[in-house]
């Protein structure tokens, strides 16, 4: 019987590095967007500066910019209101213009009682017009598979545990709306102002993987 | 705008496999749920990914399934769901 040593009496790292997911596809599809782009360009659709500012415009968004819109939300019941009603025209009073063709945003609210957590399992649909590019993982087909087969396990890993008394809501966004999670304060932060409680929100809150962490 | 169901309305997605660019996930196909919200109406994106206008727009609805409904053998509590927004066409009424 072999030791468990015996393939590594060598001493460089053997570990088997996780493969960037669907990497022969995408250098597929990356030819295959660079053979159409050059050819709309050639044909004077529009011009590579076209394409960079739109790259640009979308690496300006961040997660931030989420975070300012839940703050404001946790300190202004009336603007959660109308956040939760008409998504588009509250977050536009906070300067954003949504004026684009970006998808409709649907902000949802965290309750006692409810627990929202957003996947796309078709794809990588995402409320980019407030959190800027999605992480890898929530591309990954490992998220989106398992997330609305087994949402507990799957916010577990995340290091969220969530009582069985609290209806778990996994929100696939399908179509034509992109879902944005809407976190209750973390209790203890009822004093903070509304900077300080941006600060508590992260990225992952706002897709409902994880928690805001109480001051 | 005209909408065949209302919000609480029991529906059963279509369990169809046709060929082309769905947005209904496998899933849920064939499973029953109810009606949450009405989002309005989008150009359809059956047509929309072959380069078609994808009209007329559909009417389009957030579904709310029980997990335990959609996946048998679901460990979770009872009252856990999944929600998908899907189009009026690949919906019909259920009981």
């Amino acid at each position: 019987m072999s030791g468990p040593h015996d393939h590594h009496d060598h001493d460089h790292d053997h570990d088997d590095h996780a493969p960037i997911e669907q990497d022969a596809e995408a250098k597929e599809f990356a030819l295959l967007e660079r053979a159409i782009r050059e050819l709309l360009i050639e044909k004077g659709l529009f011009t590579a500066d076209d394409v960079r500012r739109v790259i640009d415009q979308g690496a300006t968004v961040s997660p931030a910019d989420g975070a300012r819109v839940i703050a404001r939300a946790w300190r202004d019941p009336a603007f959660k209101q109308r956040l939760l009603t008409g998504s588009k025209k509250a977050i536009e009073e906070l300067g954003y213009d949504l004026g684009g063709p970006e998808p409709n945003l649907i902000v949802l609210e965290n309750t006692p009682q409810v627990h929202h957590v957003v996947v796309c399992t078709l794809c990588s649909c995402y409320p980019r017009v407030l959190l800027g590019p999605p992480p890898d993982w929530y591309k990954s087909t490992e998220y989106r598979a398992r997330v609305v087969v087994e949402p507990r396990a799957v916010l577990q890993e995340f290091g969220t545990t969530i009582g069985d008394d609290v209806e778990i809501r996994v929100v696939d966004s399908t179509a034509d709306m992109r879902y944005l999670v809407l976190p209750m304060l973390p209790k203890g932060s009822e004093k903070l102002d509304e900077a300080a409680l941006a600060g508590l929100i992260t990225r992952d809150c706002m897709v409902g993987v994880t928690l805001p962490r109480p001051v | 705008m005209s909408y065949r169901y209302a919000v609480g309305d029991k529906v059963r997605v279509l369990a169809g496999d046709p060929p082309g660019h769905i947005r209904t996930p496998f899933y849920i196909r064939g499973k029953t749920g109810v009606v949450e919200e009405r989002w309005g109406e989008f150009r359809n994106p059956e047509e929309l990914a072959f380069g078609k206008p994808g009209l007329p727009k559909r009417p389009l609805y957030l579904i709310r399934f029980k997990q335990a409904e959609v996946w048998p053998g679901y460990k979770g509590p009872a009252a856990d769901t999944v929600s998908a927004d899907i189009y009026e066409h690949w919906l019909e009424p259920a009981r």
